[in-house]
């Protein structure tokens, strides 16, 4: 029997409050500012979309967002295959598998900004265990508080230090998913350990890598904490990513109207990027 | 193809086995004929995946030879052997088309494309998936998977052996039927030797030619369909083969009589060998009711279609008969009579009885 009322509604309202209040509300306030320009006093200017334009125009803009895609790239570059490889190098059974998960999850349970901090007395020249050793010892030449290039390799291994590790679970996690009588197929078909990884192993960790390369993106992308605390955004503004350069304009500057239109380009960029890659990824199961 | 020799078979998951309960298998000795058909049938852990492993060279004996043809081949690997297997859940290379998948294992051993297209296209009509050789394998149906899983063995042509290692497990019923048809006619048209391994007597009798009973890592017992049903070697045989399986009764002997809750019972043939645990076994479908015999009450009739099974209580032991027609209503007294050429004694487990030529 059916009953027809509307009672349902009232149990999908806490949840619809919680995310008015979280998302809707801050999102719709950023929307407010970044049609407006003030100059204090509680006085606003229509702006329409000038400060849109603007910030696209910006030379600015445009290094600082060329800066955090080539950011983004290297990471994803280096720390998937390498996810990947460690993945499929630890033991599937034994007493080591929980001794290698917790050796992996450790750098992801680090706050990120003792993550920062960590690696800034680290580098450190003269002070730091890697920079005397580099300078003083090996007579290698790394300053990342001067040499822009240093800068960038610090921050770039940094980041696969702390998050190489979320590819590692994940794909561990497919792999063991993957049950005995596909390696024993594979054996009496005489299928080579490249053959086995290409149509057995990353066939099945695709669905988890969409997950890992999706999470590692929106982080890597909207990432902030450790390369402020370590670099701070140099030398000169040589790693000033997006998310440094508006906090820059919009507390630095207190520009608050081009900081919200930047602030909701940012946010049009991920999602687009995130949007685009998980249909291209997830195409071929839909079918 | 080719003849399989199991000889002196011994395997334990244990690094250092101790006694002979640490062994998955205690020592089997085998020999299958080129082309046959055969079933390995017993209940789950009774080692029968252990065995095929070791066949297929997935596993290594803890000791023992394997022969193919009176060739040594314990130490080769699975692709030198020359063997198909088909898995409990269908293994097949999801990115590829049911096309890729059938040319994989030809592709590997470096085979001529030329070559590759034609014996697919033998195989997809063996198995009637022509026209679905170029769907994505992952779309398939589990039964179709399944067909795939076998065809990427049938398409080589030098393959010695197929196994199929429970394949009907993952499978809808009314499909079960159609597919196991299917397996007795290919084996009829390859010819190759084939290995079933199943805990369904069904399956087991239907595909096999020779069926293999094994229990705790030993056989029990090698015959045809008929003859585990007729004559079991051991009472796990006769209880594990037929529905219901056979009585097993408790008697003791008496001044050369062998007694059944006080009633002098007339066997088949004359008693081997003294002492040990006795046994009476005999099939449901060999007791009858008459006018005279064994006297007990019925305890309970069920009423399974083409037949009845009635359960009698006679002393402190249920005696299970099997009948169609008319049969005893529940609380009545009954006589039963045993067929004597179908009763048999069993000591410890083993039969003790002679057949009567």
């Amino acid at each position: 029997m059916k009953t027809e009322n509307q009672k349902a509604w009232f149990f999908v309202l806490p949840v619809l409050l919680l995310v008015a209040f979280n998302a809707l509300v801050p999102i719709m306030t950023v929307v407010n500012y970044s049609v407006q320009e003030t100059f204090g006093n509680n006085v606003f200017f229509w702006q329409g979309v000038d400060l849109f334009e603007q910030i696209l125009r910006s030379e600015r803009f445009q290094a600082a967002l060329g800066r955090q895609f080539l950011f983004t790239a290297s990471i994803l570059i280096i720390e998937v295959p390498l996810g990947i490889i460690i993945a499929l190098s630890m033991p599937r059974q034994g007493i080591w598998v929980s001794v290698c998960l917790v050796m992996m999850a450790l750098p992801m349970l680090i706050p990120w900004n003792v993550v920062g901090a960590m690696w800034n007395i680290f580098t450190l020249p003269e002070i730091g265990l890697l920079g005397y050793l580099m300078n003083n010892v090996l007579g290698i030449t790394y300053d990342m508080t001067q040499n822009p290039f240093a800068a960038w390799v610090t921050i770039i291994v940094m980041d696969v230090w702390h998050w190489t590790s979320l590819v590692v679970l994940l794909s561990y996690a497919g792999l063991v998913s993957i049950p005995d009588a596909y390696y024993q197929a594979a054996k009496i078909d005489a299928a080579s350990p490249w053959k086995v990884f290409r149509y057995i192993q990353l066939p099945k960790m695709k669905t988890v890598l969409t997950i890992a390369i999706l999470l590692r993106f929106m982080d890597s992308f909207n990432i902030y904490t450790e390369p402020f605390v370590l670099t701070g955004g140099g030398p000169g503004n040589s790693t000033t990513l997006l998310s440094i350069d508006l906090v820059k304009i919009a507390l630095g500057q207190f520009d608050l109207g081009p900081a919200a239109a930047m602030s909701l380009i940012y946010f049009a960029i991920t999602l687009l990027v995130s949007w685009l890659f998980y249909t291209l990824m997830t195409k071929d199961d839909r079918k | 193809m080719a003849k399989i020799t199991l000889s002196k078979l011994r395997h334990s998951y244990l690094p250092h086995p101790a006694n002979i309960q640490d062994y998955a298998l205690k020592e089997i000795d085998l020999d299958w004929q080129d082309g046959g058909a055969y079933a390995l049938l017993g209940p789950s852990g009774c080692g029968k995946s252990t065995l095929l492993n070791i066949i297929s060279g997935l596993l290594k004996p803890s000791s023992g030879r394997i022969l193919f043809n009176d060739r040594d081949v314990t130490d080769l690997p699975p692709d030198q052997r020359n063997i198909a297997q088909v898995f409990q859940f269908p293994v097949i290379y999801d990115t590829m088309t049911v096309r890729e998948n059938f040319a994989f294992p030809l592709r590997n051993r470096g085979v001529d494309e030329e070559k590759i297209a034609s014996r697919v296209e033998q195989i997809a009509a063996l198995l009637e998936v022509e026209d679905m050789l170029d769907i994505r394998a992952s779309n398939l149906s589990p039964d179709n998977k399944q067909k795939v899983s076998m065809g990427r063995g049938l398409v080589r042509e030098d393959v010695n052996v197929v196994m199929f290692d429970e394949p009907l497990t993952v499978i809808d019923p009314h499909l079960k039927w159609k597919l196991r048809s299917k397996l007795k006619e290919l084996h009829q048209r390859v010819g190759a030797t084939m290995i079933y391994v199943t805990h369904d007597q069904t399956e087991a009798l239907t595909f096999a030619d020779q069926v293999v009973v094994m229990q705790e890592g030993e056989v029990v017992q090698i015959g045809t369909p008929v003859e585990l049903f007729e004559r079991p070697q051991h009472v796990f045989v006769g209880h594990f083969i037929g529905s219901p399986g056979m009585n097993i009764l408790p008697v003791t002997l008496k001044d050369g009589d062998v007694l059944f809750e006080n009633h002098v019972m007339a066997l088949e043939g004359p008693v081997i060998g003294s002492g040990g645990q006795l046994q009476l076994g005999i099939r449901p479908e060999f007791i009858s009711f008459a006018d005279q015999g064994i006297r007990g009450q019925v305890h309970k009739v069920s009423d399974v279609g083409r037949h009845s099974i009635v359960e009698v209580v006679v002393g402190s032991s249920h005696v299970k008969a099997v009948g169609a027609g008319q049969m005893p209503a529940k609380g009545d007294w009954v006589n039963l009579a045993f067929r004597q050429d179908q009763t048999r004694l069993y000591r410890d487990g083993w039969i003790a009885t002679e057949a009567q030529a």
